[in-house]
């Protein structure tokens, strides 16, 4: 039986919730509904579709569709689906196309999902109308791109985007800044990791930062011990240090990294591994050329500014989380309750040395690769997530840590007064209540 | 040709500076089997001082360092892999992975590359972990080279047929 507003109430409390959120079937089929079915997702960058019919095969919430470049120049979103007997028109990922023909019959459709043509068409009722907008590869109703990242809402009503990301649009931009000329693009190829347990613990790990001292200790160890006189090309070195950081001692990690949350359920983590630590180390003349360049470009003040914006991971919720200073791009794609498929981008700065986007790939590997030292563990915590609630022996889950201590923000939202908080889950539980009750993201009332 | 009398194991001594593909298929064979028996420090010393080990994203991947690879590892971090994979608290090999190999289709994809011969093969490997059995398959390309009287990998990439499915973690080297 499908939960109640009342129900799915009872299973968000102050400070714990019911294991159900991660296990139900029907609260999944519920959330694909009420939150992929009517938020702004996270659909594409427009550096995917950069040209009339350039198109992007993916997912909204479960629901396949296209994002493609129409030939006036604007980013549809239509349902990539057969007007005709419902088959999936667009079989490949990606690529460039005039129109789209469905491989059953070959109805064929304009690049905007409008109906072109129609074989044997006198064959259908006296009242087929290949004109009827119904009659379509049927566009997402609201489509809407911030400086360059597409999301999507597939109803009608609702808050505009800006509204939508509010403070974590300078996450956004902290990306593009840091591109010399102010241009990024999405390159060098997609991670696509998979692990059996719900989508919502993938963001819930995120911006753990109590996390990463135990669950990476095989990592931790084993790079604290490499000696630095062995051959690398560079790659290896970035991924060593990343991993030496995550053995930072606790009293770093909780004092020194910052956690902050925003209404509709964002957050994002300090971070703990600026660039000096990662890149300017490796005594690369890259790094200064980088800055150098940045300088001529934007003025030293500009520069400064930009290189002090320090964060982790910043989630927009429900699908999309990037590493701003790292040109790393998370979307999660929900499968079923306990299945999830996370895509994972980088991004090129423009204008930037082109050894800065090697640094990447390198990073791009250790931070999101599905063979990384350090992700695997993460994986194998999901799947363990899974397991464990599949138990009856407990039924509430703690997220209370740093409950009576949380602040407000000068931005709106809430942080943690440690960084070991976990304010960001209880945010995106009221966001996630909000929405699953068609009612208002509490938080959103509290900064209104 | 003359019929090899004395087939070499991967560890022997090879009197020539360049080993043939029949001492190259008994060297692969070896190297598979100390996978398989999760003997990783043995595999370890099977590779020269400035190797690389790479598995990439995508098929017919031209390089490692402009696109992302499910693996790719300099001679450091090939360490750091095979240090943590003996680690007590790797809890992704918790329980271990038990693997099986076969390594067929032998073949000199040319002779001369960079100093070495660069060997193609095709393999099947079977990874059964946790109630779960996975198969991968796909073709290896082994830079061989002699040092000291025995062959060592130089390079060692890994082409996987699903190289660019989605994919539960890999922990194990291929």
């Amino acid at each position: 039986m499908q939960p109640s507003s009342q129900d799915l109430s009872e299973l968000v409390q102050s400070g714990r919730v019911h294991r159900r959120l991660y296990t139900d079937p029907e609260i999944f089929e519920l959330e694909m509904q009420r939150i992929f079915g009517v938020a702004w997702v996270y659909v594409g960058h427009e550096s995917q579709v950069r040209n009339p019919g350039d198109y992007f095969a993916t997912r909204l919430g479960r629901k396949p569709v296209v994002m493609v470049r129409d030939n006036d120049g604007a980013v549809r979103v239509v349902h990539n689906q057969c007007a005709h007997r419902g088959a999936l028109v667009v079989a490949t990922e990606k690529g460039n196309a005039p129109e789209f023909t469905c491989c059953y019959h070959g109805w064929t459709y304009h690049l905007n999902g409008r109906l072109k043509a129609v074989p044997l068409n006198h064959g259908y009722p006296r009242d087929f109308n290949p004109d009827n907008p119904a009659m379509a590869m049927t566009q997402v109703p609201r489509v809407e791109s911030y400086r360059g990242f597409v999301f999507a809402s597939d109803v009608r009503d609702g808050p505009g985007l800006d509204q939508w990301l509010g403070h974590m649009k300078t996450s956004l931009d902290d990306l593009i800044d840091r591109a010399p000329d102010g241009e990024i693009e999405v390159a060098g190829g997609t991670f696509k990791h998979a692990y059996d347990a719900n989508w919502k613990v993938y963001f819930e790990n995120l911006c753990d930062a109590a996390h990463p001292l135990f669950v990476h200790r095989s990592s931790i160890d084993a790079a604290q011990q490499q000696s630095d006189d062995v051959y690398s090309d560079g790659s290896g070195e970035i991924a060593i240090r990343q991993m030496r950081q995550n053995g930072a001692p606790y009293s770093f990690w909780e004092s020194q990294v910052g956690i902050w949350t925003y209404p509709n359920g964002h957050s994002y983590l300090g971070d703990y591994h600026d660039d000096s630590k990662l890149v300017a180390a490796l005594k690369d003349p890259v790094f200064k050329e980088y800055i150098e360049t940045m300088e001529r470009k934007k003025g030293k003040q500009e520069t400064q500014r930009i290189m002090e914006v320090r964060r982790w991971n910043s989630n927009i919720y429900p699908n999309v989380s990037l590493m701003s200073q790292f040109q790393q791009l998370r979307v999660v794609h929900p499968i079923s309750v306990n299945r999830t498929v996370v895509h994972t981008y980088s991004f090129r700065l423009k204008g930037a040395p082109e050894q800065m986007f090697r640094n990447t790939i390198s990073f791009a590997n250790i931070v999101n690769g599905t063979g990384s030292l350090v992700l695997t563990d993460d994986l194998e915590i999901y799947n363990r997530l899974d397991l464990g609630m599949s138990s009856e022996g407990t039924e509430w889950l703690q997220i209370g840590r740093g409950y009576q201590s949380d602040v407000p923000d000068a931005q709106g939202g809430r942080r943690g007064k440690n960084s070991t908080s976990e304010v960001y889950i209880r945010n995106m539980f009221d966001a996630w209540l909000g929405l699953m009750t068609n009612g208002r993201d509490p938080s959103e009332k509290a900064a209104a | 040709m003359m019929p090899n009398t004395q087939p070499l194991r991967g560890s022997s001594s090879v009197a020539q500076d360049r080993p043939d593909v029949r001492q190259c298929e008994d060297f692969l064979v070896h190297e598979a089997r100390l996978l398989d028996e999760a003997k990783f420090d043995e595999w370890l010393s099977l590779f020269t001082e400035d190797a690389h080990y790479w598995v990439p994203s995508e098929p017919d991947q031209a390089s490692p360092h402009d696109t992302v690879s499910l693996m790719y590892d300099d001679r450091r971090l090939l360490e750091t892999r095979v240090r943590r994979l003996a680690s007590p608290r790797i809890y992704s090999q918790e329980p271990r992975s038990r693997t099986s190999r076969i390594v067929t289709n032998v073949s000199l994809a040319d002779a001369d590359a960079d100093g070495g011969s660069l060997i193609r093969s095709k393999f099947v490997l079977i990874e059964y972990r946790r109630e779960q059995q996975r198969l991968f398959a796909g073709t290896y390309f082994h830079r061989l080279v002699v040092r000291d009287g025995a062959i060592r990998i130089a390079m060692k990439r890994v082409d996987l047929v699903n190289c660019d499915a989605p994919m539960d973690g890999l922990v194990v080297p291929f």
